[in-house]
């Protein structure tokens, strides 16, 4: 993976933003936004390192607050959290499992609006929360479950088309040359 | 156990974290508007995508169709000339009776039409953002308002874009009073009922309150920021609270915040 690949993930992380904030028919329909941030960190802790993940939880939690009411940088450490823990125990996961990834997908869906609303709170600020939210929560929670294999997929089309694909190994060997010739 | 890299890596983003959260409220809001100004040519261009995909539909409206609109346009704009003409009469006499009364002149006011081009993507606040900023002269705190009603106040102004609060954010309290009754109260959030976000709380009445459901809620003009007299909704219920001290009402906002559009900002 090269910084191509993290590229495409802060690309694709600004438009889901922009979109998330533009489209409101899923929140006209059923009364909550969904926030899809959560799914792709889990792509991204389980398909690159570091850096990556700490790019994503900068530029993403900062996209996604100012766009939004919520003190700036409020959601950067939470998705960061969940980002570096994924990558730390990936060892452990069945990345390949689409179930596996629906399942660890929709747990940080949960987590990241929890931990974001913990901090909120500890800035003295008073968000619309209410027995309604359990509701957007577990929306929330669906929505990032079912969403974390399209990322999987999409990444997976979008490396092939703009990467270099690494060469496999060559049946050439040397001692098994046929040498032509007269002599 | 986490390795040495990741607690590095840790250690950047708990600091980066809590030197935006520390910084001075002027400073922070300036960086989140520089942060946004990255998503204005995405919003231009959705902007204009949108406006070509409504021409395009506009080219294919029948002949007839648009007769009969014009028709009916300017028969509600006859309608509306005798009613500015009567107005304007009204109004006369208004400024001559407060002139002998030595009561201040009421100032016009001045409103600019904008568009609303984003919502709030976080479920725990009600905002949007227009598509007029400083540049256009808008302020912060202007009120927001649109036909039906109060729409809310403008938070935080860019130079092409603003944000706006709306009216049942924990950010936007109105005082309001009961049109009949002349009862003052403020407009609150509700947590009871986030799903519809027309429904909000009228608190702070006194409890002898003479309250009926239907009745109007308008602004009362007091606070600074919004005028007298926007319309905001109307009463649907009511109960004691606080061991029968005070009443509170539930009020249904006229303004339908999921579906707006178009908005005015009451320049200065």
């Amino acid at each position: 993976m090269n910084s191509l690949h993290t590229g495409l993930i802060l690309a694709v992380a600004f438009l889901l933003v922009f979109i998330e904030a533009t489209v409101g028919g899923f929140r006209r329909v059923v009364g909550a936004q969904i926030e899809l941030l959560p799914s792709l960190m889990i792509y991204t802790g389980l398909s690159t390192g570091l850096p990556s993940i700490t790019l994503l939880a900068i530029c993403g939690g900062l996209w996604l607050d100012s766009l939004s009411a919520n003190p700036l940088g409020v959601t950067v450490l939470p998705l960061f959290i969940v980002g570096l823990v994924v990558q730390r125990y990936r060892g452990l996961i069945l990345r390949d499992q689409r179930f596996a990834q629906m399942v660890i997908g929709a747990c940080a869906s949960g987590a990241v609006p929890l931990m974001t609303l913990i901090v909120l709170l500890n800035t003295h600020r008073r968000p619309l929360v209410g027995w309604i939210s359990l509701w957007q929560w577990t929306l929330m929670i669906v929505a990032g479950g079912l969403m974390t294999p399209v990322w999987f997929r999409l990444f997976g089309w979008l490396t092939d088309k703009f990467m270099y694909r690494s060469l496999g190994e060559t049946s050439f060997r040397p001692d098994r040359e046929i040498k032509r010739g007269r002599d | 156990m986490l390795r040495r890299p990741h607690y590095i890596a840790l250690g950047i983003v708990v600091l980066v974290t809590v030197a935006i959260l520390k910084l001075p409220s002027r400073t922070a809001a300036k960086l989140k508007l520089a942060v946004s100004a990255l998503y204005v040519p995405l919003f231009g261009a959705a902007g204009s995508t949108q406006k070509t995909a409504e021409r395009a539909g506009n080219a294919v409206v029948p002949r007839k169709e648009l007769v009969a609109q014009l028709d009916e346009v300017q028969r509600a704009n006859q309608q509306l000339r005798l009613r500015a003409a009567q107005l304007e009469t009204l109004a006369q006499e208004n400024i001559r009776l407060r002139s002998l009364l030595q009561l201040p002149k009421l100032v016009p006011w001045t409103l600019k039409p904008a568009q609303v081009v984003a919502r709030d993507p976080a479920n725990w606040w009600r905002t949007v953002r227009i598509d007029r900023g400083s540049r256009d002269g808008v302020v912060t705190n202007s009120p927001v308002l649109n036909i039906d009603g109060l729409v809310g106040r403008v938070s935080e102004v860019g130079l092409t874009h603003s944000q706006v609060v709306l009216v049942g954010d924990p950010n936007c309290r109105v005082s309001v009073l009961i049109e009949e009754t002349r009862e003052h109260g403020i407009i609150e959030p509700t947590s009871s009922t986030p799903l519809d976000s027309t429904i909000v709380e009228l608190g702070y009445l006194s409890r002898n309150a003479k309250l009926a459901p239907g009745q109007r809620v308008i602004t009362s003009g007091h606070g600074g920021i919004f005028p007298k007299g926007i319309v905001v909704g109307h009463i649907v219920d009511f109960h004691s609270v606080d061991f029968g001290l005070y009443t509170q009402a539930r009020i249904k906002l006229s303004v339908n915040m999921n579906a707006l559009e178009e908005v005015f900002v009451k320049l200065p």
